[in-house]
């Protein structure tokens, strides 16, 4: 499997290799890894990605990541135009 | 942990490893706390803005500094900031707004500051997907110089480059308690061990009160929760940041082509609840597709909360008070902490290394509010 070909987050177009080398150069919390990154950030919210993040990270620092560390969720869950949001109508 | 640090510093935001970096590139032995990672508080949940536009001349000034700082900044930590310097429009919306804005404007010129009024068909020149007639603009104030920068990236560049310099920083370490000895501060106590110091500057933000709780200091400060969104990628529209002190709306389109954007909630409360709220959404995507009506197509695609620490004249808490040596403050920022981070940083580290005061640090520290004529910053957002 090649790292430079595996894409880990689709949104951001990021590759393992990216992933790991960001690790490697100190960013070991997800949630620095994710601002350094902007892994989660697309469209897809980090539901494509950051299970897959999750599991390169640990393995990587051989340490579980406490579930309080993950990212939060952030409303809306999917994607909504900005003239849905702001219609009257229910 | 070691057992002794010239200077501890509570809180990795962009203060806290900004005044890292300064410290430790004047070879001080500096120790950073962060309870949580960096960039963890009100750093790496704001709008990203850096502005000189302010209605009182200490923030006007240290702004202007720091914008001199921030353009050089990528160079001088070896790491992109991703500065953009699209400029800051001001929507002006009455004719007593526009008085406040000149002036506001006369005096940020005399400091130098390259700001001018312009006119609603310059807005649009400026900023094209504005509709004049929705946002109920009749002139605006603009600062070519003001932009953005990614306050995520700065946090790291600063944290990476006082490393170097051998900075130590704890992330997911708690400071518990703060020592004193006859009135100077004496040892920071932590989760994970203790460390002897003379110098402890709380960066904390909106856990400042809790800082100083911790040597009997009390601070005017209280949280007021923000919210701020963010719509997917699209082609680049506009550079300039675009706000209204009146609508309290800010947007700006960024590096990635994303608008981000944020605005007061009718029923906004101090306190520290955190959930985002429906009246957010509502209020912003109104006020955003009234002020440019072709983003009503665009897809918003997350919106979370932040947290402002405000004092009650919305000016920062700065340096050191006679009753306890070697406690420095640093916060109150009151959502404006990014922007003058570079030139705040630089002057308290000033002070501590070389005992240097200024008018800005007195007229910033926390003995005003003792005095009950503070002047009261006019121009907040958001």
């Amino acid at each position: 499997m090649s790292k430079k070909k595996t894409i880990v987050c689709r949104c951001e177009d990021l590759t393992l290799e990216d992933v790991e080398n960001a690790i490697h150069a100190g960013y070991t919390d997800i949630e620095e890894l994710r601002k350094k990154l902007r892994i989660g950030m697309g469209p897809c919210q980090g539901r494509v990605c950051i299970q897959l993040v999750e599991k390169i990270l640990e393995k990587k620092t051989g340490k579980k990541i406490p579930i309080k560390n993950l990212p939060k969720a952030r409303p809306p869950i999917i994607p909504v135009s900005l003239g849905t949001l702001a219609s009257d109508e229910k | 942990m070691k057992k002794k640090a010239e200077v501890v510093i509570v809180g990795g935001g962009v203060n806290g490893c900004g005044f890292a970096y300064n410290l430790a590139k004047k070879g001080v032995d500096v120790v950073v706390f962060e309870k949580n990672y960096l960039s963890s508080g009100a750093t790496g949940s704001c709008g990203a803005g850096i502005r000189q536009q302010w209605s009182t001349h200490e923030n006007a000034e240290l702004a202007m500094k720091s914008v001199k700082i921030f353009e050089k900044l990528s160079e001088e930590l070896g790491e992109d900031i991703e500065l953009r310097q699209g400029g800051y429009l001001i929507a002006v919306h009455d004719k007593e707004e526009l008085l406040q804005s000149e002036k506001n404007v006369e005096m940020q010129k005399s400091l130098g500051i390259p700001v001018r009024i312009i006119s609603t068909k310059e807005i649009t020149e400026i900023v094209p997907i504005l509709d004049i007639k929705g946002m109920n603009a009749i002139a605006a104030t603009f600062c070519p110089t003001d932009g953005h920068a990614n306050p995520f990236k700065t946090t790291f560049a600063y944290a990476n480059a006082a490393r170097k310099y051998g900075a130590n920083i704890f992330t997911h370490t708690t400071v518990t308690n703060i020592k004193t000895k006859n009135k100077q501060v004496s040892e920071v106590i932590t989760d994970k061990g203790s460390i002897k110091t003379d110098f402890v500057v709380n960066a904390a933000g909106i856990s400042s009160e809790e800082i100083c709780d911790m040597v009997g200091i009390k601070i005017p400060t209280k949280p007021i929760r923000k919210e701020i969104m963010a719509t997917e990628r699209l082609q680049p529209l506009f550079e300039a940041m675009v706000i209204s002190f009146k609508d309290g709306i800010y947007f700006s389109q960024q590096h990635e082509s994303q608008i981000v954007g944020g605005i007061p909630i009718p029923e906004q409360k101090f306190g520290y609840k955190t959930a985002p709220t429906v009246s957010f959404l509502q209020h912003m995507s109104q006020t955003l597709t009234r002020y440019a009506p072709v983003l009503k197509h665009i897809n918003m695609l997350r919106h979370w909360t932040g947290f402002y620490d405000v004092t009650p004249d919305a000016r920062p808490i700065l340096g050191e008070t006679k009753d306890l040596k070697g406690f420095i403050h640093c916060h109150g920022f009151s959502g404006h902490g990014f922007m003058i981070s570079p030139m705040v940083t630089k002057i308290l580290c000033e002070y501590i290394v070389d005992g240097k005061t200024s008018e800005i640090l007195e007229s910033l520290s926390l003995n005003r509010f003792k005095d009950k004529k503070i002047e009261h910053e006019m121009a907040v957002v958001g």
